[in-house]
């Protein structure tokens, strides 16, 4: 089977938008959360909030533009046909995205006294980009249908989505902030989680009962032995990281990473979760990555290209995180 | 509403929003570079001054740019899916090289630019200032590499309709690419040279005098009076470039419509596509023939041989002649300008009002010059092989007029923004450093360099 490049490469590139996709919800999932937790802070605060994130926004959302992009080059016809039933919310985020974006420089640059309108548009754009990114999750779940009930859905997650991304945030915040700030996190970052793993636990009895083959997917022997531990690996994590929260924020900030990362890794397993769900649909029960996929002397280019310039991307993209170690201190732009 | 037309509106808006930042930090990149290196040769902190006040129009600049990019990454798709499905094996990897290679380059290097400048040792910033101003270069390199094999398509054979690639260094180095990259380059440079210049020269004005203004003021318009006239030599090969791929276009861009010899210079006309003939024209003799053909009797075409197959002709041969008209513009006032300087030293205010009216001067050449040559396209958006009409969506007419509507509102309310900020910024920089550094103040963002 994997002689035959018409048949791994599409396997290859749903394997690296997804990991793009992943990358994109757990990394741009802290600075939309940040931005979700502006209401928590005092506005004198907010600048540190900023300093946590500022370094790092941009990069984050360049994992949507590369995610987006792969499904643009590698199966255009589903780009058009997701995006186009996505039409609405697709604009909603786009906007939101384009006036958060924004904010993190006109706060700190137009007339002071415009700095709690940007402050305020800062935590709108980001809710909202949460929120429709969430409920563009549930209609692509239930098909990209339009009803009453997946509309209804949709709400659904988008409520967990942008409480999952206020919990990226809150833990985040825990490792990149001290003292009042810090506290108030934990106390977020609870809430988050609780609320983010009904959400989770909704969708995964939801999708097995509105797509037979999603059951059958599931539900059949030897499959359900060996995808049982998920769920349960993820329940684990959610015990961990409630079980450190209620030890935050220590005196000599241990163990402050383990929110962040367990939270990470719960996303991470319900994004195989929905990965073994769907695959090999692009367009659930319509279209295949097959189907979908350009021609494969154009996928090789991209991704020999891909798999040099990744670690690349991966390496200093690491270098910036050693760099802008430890706490958020003062916003400096110099 | 014709659906096709509110498609190409709205991208139409989306790209030129989205074209008005990259102008800028593209160049502004490099002038930055500039300054730090000069900094380090003399250890004259003016420059690091110049440094610190063009960083955050830069930081600005390239806010903008990122987040009306990704609008673009999803009306490819929303706006144009019969583009990728039919170009998508060419389209594709050019764009998918642009994300690896160019925006993780400037978005990571871009962190450590604006909020490294203590964190890592001076060399580390200055590598990643040119990192980024690199990769930003790269961007528009790939961009404009796509763009171009859009007007001229080489390295291709359509199977069963979808175009497949077949040498991509025929693709890459199409016949205008060489053109229209330089062109877009040198409009970057001039764009950001006649910015640099405005917004120094406002500050002149303003009793802001420091050696670090003088500083800018005179790179901006020395560097203004260099690019000029190489551009209008750009311009011109990129013009005989056209002639020789899309004649039609060039027709257009001339406002002629018979083709023959000894054709005159239109500098004034209102094309009629009903009577297909000029109103009111007023023109030079010879001057189109001796232009395109370098020959007082040269053949120039005429739009009537692509009766159909030609763009619209107004918008084409306005456009052309408001990029005319400012190039021109810029070629006075920077040479004037520059003589001005180099014998006395200080701008004149009358000088440096006019630099001030000048300041966004880039943005209209630089926009009016698109239009020529996407709207001269037209109707194809992959000459002689995809019809902008085949490559529409099915989206509904009205839902694409209301999310034009919302999207033109926050690009209206966002540029008069950004023009006040930086005029704003312009002011600011006025002050006496210490005053925000006080011990009273909080934590601020407007910590200038020490």
């Amino acid at each position: 089977m994997f002689d035959d490049p018409a048949v791994w490469l599409p396997v290859a590139f749903a394997a690296l938008m997804g990991l793009s996709i992943l990358i994109y919800v757990i990394l741009d999932g802290y600075d939309l959360g940040v931005g979700i937790l502006f209401p928590i802070a005092r506005p004198e605060e907010h600048d540190r909030m900023i300093a946590s994130i500022g370094p790092f926004w941009d990069a984050n959302e360049t994992w949507l533009v590369l995610a987006v992009g792969l499904l643009l080059v590698a199966f255009p016809v589903a780009h058009g046909a997701i995006l186009s039933a996505l039409y609405l919310p697709v604009t909603v985020m786009l906007i939101a995205l384009i006036m958060r974006g924004v904010a993190f420089e006109f706060r700190a640059k137009a007339e002071a006294g415009w700095k709690p309108t940007w402050d305020r548009i800062f935590f709108a754009g980001s809710l909202l980009t949460a929120l429709s990114q969430g409920y563009m999750l549930g209609l692509y779940v239930m098909g990209l249908d339009r009803s009453l009930a997946t509309v209804g859905f949709g709400l659904v997650t988008a409520v967990c989505v942008a409480a999952g991304y206020t919990l990226m945030g809150a833990t985040w915040l825990i490792i990149k902030t001290d003292g009042d700030l810090q506290r108030r996190a934990v106390r977020r970052a609870r809430v988050a989680l609780v609320v983010t793993m009904i959400g989770f636990a909704v969708i995964s009895v939801v999708t097995p009962l509105v797509s037979g083959r999603i059951f059958d997917r599931w539900f059949s022997l030897p499959e359900f032995l060996f995808l049982s531990p998920l769920p349960l690996m993820a329940l684990v994590l959610a015990t961990v990281v409630w079980v450190v929260l209620a030890n935050q924020p220590h005196a000599r900030d241990r163990f402050s990473w383990v929110p962040f990362a367990g939270s990470a890794g719960i996303f991470t397993l319900a994004f195989f979760g929905l990965a073994y769900s769907f695959y090999p649909f692009i367009v659930p029960d319509r279209l295949t990555i097959y189907a979908a996929a350009s021609a494969p002397e154009s996928l090789l280019i991209i991704l020999v290209g891909a798999l040099v310039v990744v670690p690349v991307i991966v390496a200093y993209s690491a270098f910036s995180y050693w760099v802008f170690r430890g706490k958020a201190t003062e916003l400096r732009y110099d | 509403m014709d659906p096709i037309l509110l498609a190409r509106i709205q991208f139409g808006a989306n790209i030129s929003f989205h074209i008005l930042f990259p102008t800028i930090t593209i160049a502004l990149g490099w002038a930055l570079v500039f300054f730090k290196l000069r900094y380090r040769a003399t250890q004259d902190l003016k420059w690091m001054d110049v440094y610190h006040f063009w960083v955050k129009i830069f930081a600005l600049s390239f806010a903008l740019g990122v987040v009306s990019g990704i609008t673009m990454s999803f009306q490819f798709g929303t706006n144009w899916p019969g583009f990728m499905e039919r170009v998508g094996n060419v389209a594709g990897p050019l764009l998918a090289y642009e994300v690896l290679t160019a925006f993780f380059l400037e978005a990571v290097f871009l962190g450590i630019m604006l909020f490294g400048f203590r964190k890592v040792p001076g060399w580390v910033h200055t590598l990643a200032t040119v990192l980024v101003a690199g990769a930003t270069t790269l961007s528009a390199f790939w961009i404009l590499v796509l763009n171009s094999w859009m007007h001229t398509p080489t390295g291709f054979e359509i199977r069963n309709g979808v175009v497949h690639a077949t040498n991509w260094m025929e693709i890459i180095f199409n016949p205008s690419m060489p053109y229209r990259l330089t062109h877009m380059l040198l409009a970057s440079g001039l764009t950001t040279a006649f910015l640099i210049a405005g917004l120094s020269a406002y500050r002149w004005l303003r009793n802001d005098r420091t050696p670090a203004v003088l500083a800018a003021l005179r790179f901006g318009v020395a560097v203004a009076a260099i690019l000029i006239p190489l551009q209008i030599l750009a311009g011109d090969m990129h013009g005989l470039n056209t002639l020789e791929h899309q004649p039609q276009k060039v027709a257009a861009m001339e406002g002629n419509w018979e083709t023959g010899p000894a054709k005159p210079l239109i500098l004034f006309a209102w094309p009629d596509e009903a009577t297909r003939s000029n109103r009111f024209e007023i023109g030079i003799p010879y001057g189109a023939s001796l232009i395109l053909k370098h020959d007082p009797q040269g053949v120039v075409p005429g739009l009537n041989d692509f009766a159909g197959q030609h763009p619209p002709v107004a918008p084409v041969f306005f456009a052309f002649r408001i990029m005319i008209g400012v190039g021109l513009l810029m070629l006075a006032v920077s040479w004037i300008a520059a003589w001005w300087l180099w014998r006395r030293g200080d701008p004149h205010p009358w000088l440096a009002r006019v630099l001030v009216g000048m300041t966004f001067s880039g943005w209209v050449a630089t926009l009016a010059g698109w239009y020529v040559t996407e709207i001269g396209r037209q109707p194809w958006l992959v000459s002689g092989v995809l019809r902008t009409s085949e490559a529409v969506s099915a989206v509904p007419a009205a839902m694409i007029a209301a999310t034009l509507a919302a999207y033109l509102a926050v690009y209206a309310l966002l540029l008069a923004a950004y023009v006040a900020t930086l005029f704003l910024l312009a002011r600011k920089g006025a002050k006496p450093q210490t005053i925000e550094t006080g011990p009273t103040s909080h934590p601020t963002a407007f910590v200038p360099a020490e």
